[in-house]
């Protein structure tokens, strides 16, 4: 079965010479739901900003057979959707819909089918009525699931989701899960939260200095490195 | 936390808003136009241009004080080239600088509140204003929140520890230097965002304008007022 990311020897240094990643190998199948451990500066993000090309290192990166290069970034942000660590910078348009509707726009989607889509997928995250809103007036758990929608809109094969539960009360974090366990996708999950991995995730790989340091299920990972709450 | 209410105001419902953008942006270059011709020392096209701006603002249901304090941002730039021209012995020049500037300010503050900014640029590229600048014209201002947000978040943060308005100038200095790395720090994930959606350098936008006769009837009543106002009524004023 070939996988839907591939990552070999992954090597990455920031311009202050802070290493971030250091040789990371990665595998992540298709209909498999993976979730990032580490603590704060192990180099999930950075290695998540390496899959769609925002981020270069030395290594290897293969998104569904491409490898990660400039010729290949188009085709690789279509299969990718990336929901980021802060709302606020994922939303940037003037209104929820148009938030929504960026990424099918910016993919040469008519205006009219774009606004459908965008429709459809705040209908998905129970977030429909908020359509006209500016996403500023939202709340936190409100605008994570506007972006999620904008994300979704752009129809990706894998989403990748930088500590979703972040600023989201108890509430919002379980809607969140319900809607997240709903959507098809493969999905690459870096977070904290334990019991929210566990929900969601079928294995668990834990980041140390930029490296993974253990892989395996969720729960016995979560265990081996104190990483319950 | 509250955002610049220019684009607030550009999202308002009256009947000067759903105009086409195109319209409004020919009738306001009209307007400066009108405005920028005028020769030093007429004041009766400038402030006939005003008053009509003024009442475009009122028949839009915008707060006019609220745009006449905003138009006096640019005051105190051109205020330095009118003093200049005052002290050496122009004072018509300079009186002429600071009404024309003042009014020009109003019109193009108006334009942008009664438009929202991609409609603006959208129309702008209908005109062929080159690529580039309207780039440009779409990231100064999207970025302008993203300085706005973080000077409230700041000056938030600030009053919570006590802090008040009147900074000494040197923790000044150091607050805009730290506003500015943490705008461009927040800029940086604005732009991954844009990135990790397909972001081809231009803001597509999501309702096609569409011309109706009602856009005829504005421009042709706006290009209408301001011909009068330039050749006629506001020189028989000065007279």
């Amino acid at each position: 079965m070939e996988p839907l990311i591939e990552v070999r020897r992954l090597r990455f240094c920031y311009e202050d010479g802070a290493l971030a990643l250091d040789g990371v190998d990665f595998r992540l199948d298709p209909a498999e739901t993976v979730a990032l451990f580490g603590p704060n500066g192990s180099g999930k993000t950075t290695f998540l900003l390496h899959l769609i090309g925002l981020l270069r290192g030395e290594g290897e990166v293969i998104v569904c057979g491409k490898p990660v290069r400039r010729e290949n970034l188009r085709f690789i942000r279509r299969k990718i959707g990336m929901l980021f660590q802060d709302a606020d910078e994922q939303l940037f348009m003037p209104t929820v819909l148009e938030d929504v509707a960026f990424g099918p726009l910016n993919q040469g989607v008519i205006p009219e089918e774009a606004q459908k889509i965008a429709a459809a997928m705040l209908a998905q995250v129970g977030m429909e009525s908020a359509a006209g809103k500016a996403p500023y007036h939202l709340s936190a758990g409100e605008k994570r699931r506007v972006a999620l929608a904008g994300v979704l809109a752009t129809g990706p094969e894998i989403l990748v989701l930088d500590e979703p539960t972040t600023f989201l009360d108890p509430p919002a974090q379980r809607h969140l899960l319900d809607v997240l366990r709903s959507l098809p996708q493969s999905k690459l999950v870096a977070t904290h939260d334990a019991a929210f991995a566990a929900a969601l995730a079928t294995r668990a790989v834990f980041f140390e200095r930029g490296r993974i340091v253990d892989s395996g299920p969720v729960e016995e990972v979560a265990r081996r490195h104190g990483w319950r709450t | 936390m509250h955002h610049v209410v220019l684009d607030r105001w550009s999202r308002g419902q009256s009947w000067i808003h759903a105009r086409d953008a195109r319209v409004k942006l020919a009738s306001a270059l009209a307007l400066l136009v009108a405005i920028a011709t005028v020769r030093p020392g007429v004041y009766g096209p400038v402030a006939g241009s005003l008053a009509l701006a003024a009442i475009a603002a009122s028949l839009a249901r915008l707060p006019v004080w609220g745009l006449l304090w905003r138009a006096g941002l640019v005051l105190p730039f051109t205020g330095t080239f009118a003093a200049m021209s005052w002290l050496s012995g122009d004072a018509e020049r300079a009186a002429s600088l600071v009404l024309k500037s003042y009014a020009s300010a109003f019109s193009v503050i108006l334009l942008l509140a009664v438009t929202p900014f991609p409609a603006l640029c959208r129309a702008a590229e209908w005109f062929r204003v080159p690529r580039i600048l309207i780039l440009l014209m779409q990231f100064i201002y999207r970025y302008l929140f993203v300085v706005s947000e973080q000077a409230q978040h700041m000056w938030l943060a600030a009053a919570c520890r006590g802090g008040d308005r009147r900074l000494r100038f040197r923790a000044a200095a150091g607050a805009v230097a730290v506003l500015f790395a943490r705008s461009y720090q927040r800029a940086e994930g604005i732009q991954h965002a844009m990135q990790a959606r397909g972001f081809k350098g231009r803001f597509e936008a999501l309702g096609g304008s569409r011309f109706r006769v009602a856009d005829l009837l504005f421009l042709t009543v706006a290009l209408l007022l301001i011909l009068g106002i330039r050749t006629g009524g506001g020189q028989a004023w000065n007279r």
